[in-house]
């Protein structure tokens, strides 16, 4: 039933949209059904290959980048008083600006290439990772941290062995926030300013009125998305092994 | 287990003034707990007893004045292990990995060590666990996990602050004489609110009342420790304890 359920599940939504179509009798340039969507997904698989290749890229790098950046700040934030002093309020004002009202200005800056879109990936994820794990370290249960002072424990050992262990739980919390989050700013990306990827083909599709196209990197997007979506719980889940089934994968 | 060559020290509390939100918790409070011995503080709740289990360990950060020492002052630095109400065992890791968590806190953990802590989970009868994350343990196997964590620190002087009051009242008596059994010889500070683990643990029983809190009666039951439930002087003391905490210590 476990691997039935998410099969049932792409079936059930494949009929309902077949139904949406037939039932209201939109026209195809405006919303295809999903088998002439299929056909476009097949027929130009190479080329959509290509373009994912970019976007997924641009996703991944962007998650690592973010993530380790997120971890480092709430790292230092955590070891230095000082340092969380000043970064909390730049922390709360980065938030406060609109991340994709940027997507022009990273363009700007880092050229057409993946770079400004793994920037924007970045940006976008840096926020949740950062919150998420410093929020995690700073409720380390008192009492442990009474133990480990009571039993002369060194300070890196305790954040170590205790701090970063408890946060874990919250940090995947934001991870997993990070990679539902991720690709939607390499695509804005994409559409503001690129030669490549699965956002710039959906532009280039629409222009041209080649709606199945622009569905079908749709789908693939959506698709890889969720396999990321996933993988990553996955991964999650193995690495918190004391506290499994954190997330929302069947 | 005591710390090898060091003799159990008396804890003396000499003249503690602290306060909280601008009343006094405890002033000029004096104790002296005998040393290699058990003292049971007995006390309603919010007296103030958990307080003075962590300034004693030096844990807590408070601005108290006064003194607290041990007696004689032992050479070691590390005088005083802290086993709490929760079992505080760290989830990601394996009974023996908790049971040696100071020694891993601060890296001095050796095959010796390890061995040590083997022999002490197969003592407390939890052989075939010292793998088992603390999920796949009860409440009195991670409780007695905890109280060897406490024991594999060595220490000559060991706080308890209501260890056993999470417990089922069987596992409750099992683990009192597993905890008298393995802490004879050190200084034992058991702060409880039961009576009757009191009159079972302790040597001396220290009663904790008042507003700020002071001793208000001390018993010494005599003989060896931990009593048996029908032990006379548990029969003795029980009924007299009980109203001293629910009439005049505002139990």
């Amino acid at each position: 039933m476990k691997i039935l359920r998410p099969l049932i599940l792409a079936g059930g939504l494949l009929l309902l949209w077949q139904l949406l179509v037939v039932l209201t009798g939109v026209p195809p340039y405006i919303l295809p059904g999903p088998l002439p969507v299929a056909k476009a997904l097949i027929g130009h698989l190479p080329l959509l290959g290509l373009h994912l290749a970019t976007t997924l890229t641009e996703i991944l790098a962007g998650l690592v980048l973010g993530t380790f950046l997120g971890t480092s700040t709430a790292l230092a934030m955590i070891v230095s008083p000082l340092l969380k002093r000043w970064m909390l309020p730049i922390l709360v004002i980065s938030q406060a600006i609109p991340v994709f009202a940027l997507a022009p200005v990273l363009v700007l800056w880092f050229g057409y290439g993946m770079a400004s879109k793994i920037a924007m990936a970045v940006l976008i994820i840096f926020f949740p990772v950062t919150a998420s794990f410093y929020a995690g370290m700073q409720r380390t249960d008192p009492d442990l941290l009474d133990l480990a002072r009571i039993m002369g424990a060194r300070p890196l050992a305790v954040l170590r062995t205790i701090v970063i262990p408890s946060a874990l739980p919250a940090f995947a919390s934001g991870v997993r926030v990070a990679t539902a989050v991720a690709p939607i700013g390499a695509v804005v990306g994409e559409w503001v300013g690129s030669s490549a990827g699965l956002g710039f083909y959906m532009l280039h599709a629409n222009a041209r009125m080649q709606i199945d196209l622009m569905f079908a990197a749709l789908t693939l997007l959506a698709a890889v998305s969720l396999l990321l979506y996933f993988s990553i719980d996955r991964l999650l889940d193995r690495l918190i092994y004391w506290q499994p089934n954190q997330g929302i994968a069947p | 287990m005591t710390a090898p060559g060091c003799p159990a020290p008396d804890v003396v509390v000499d003249r503690l003034c602290l306060e909280f939100d601008g009343k006094p918790l405890f002033q000029n409070l004096s104790l002296r707990l005998a040393g290699g011995r058990t003292t049971c503080l007995l006390g309603p709740s919010g007296c103030g007893k958990s307080t003075l289990l962590k300034l004693i360990a030096g844990a807590a950060t408070l601005p108290y004045t006064g003194r607290i020492t041990f007696a004689p002052q032992p050479e070691k630095s590390r005088i005083v292990a802290w086993m709490g109400q929760n079992d505080l065992l760290l989830p990601w890791l394996s009974l023996v990995e908790n049971v040696l968590l100071g020694a891993r806190l601060r890296h001095e953990v050796t095959d010796a060590l390890r061995d040590q802590a083997l022999h002490l989970i197969d003592e407390a009868g939890l052989s075939g666990y010292e793998q088992a994350l603390p999920s796949a343990l009860s409440g009195g196997m991670r409780q007695r996990g905890a109280l060897l964590r406490t024991l594999m620190e060595k220490r000559p002087v060991l706080l308890m602050d209501e260890p056993f009051s999470a417990l089922d009242a069987l596992t409750r008596i099992r683990l009192q004489d597993l905890a008298a059994r393995l802490t004879h010889g050190s200084t034992l500070v058991l702060v409880t609110h039961d009576p009757l683990e009191a009159l079972r643990m302790g040597d001396c029983i220290v009663v904790l009342a008042g507003s700020p809190v002071q001793p208000v009666h001390r018993i010494e039951p005599g003989g060896r420790t931990p009593r048996r439930a029908d032990d006379p002087a548990i029969a003795t003391h029980y009924g007299p304890l009980l109203s001293l905490l629910t009439n005049g210590a505002g139990l």
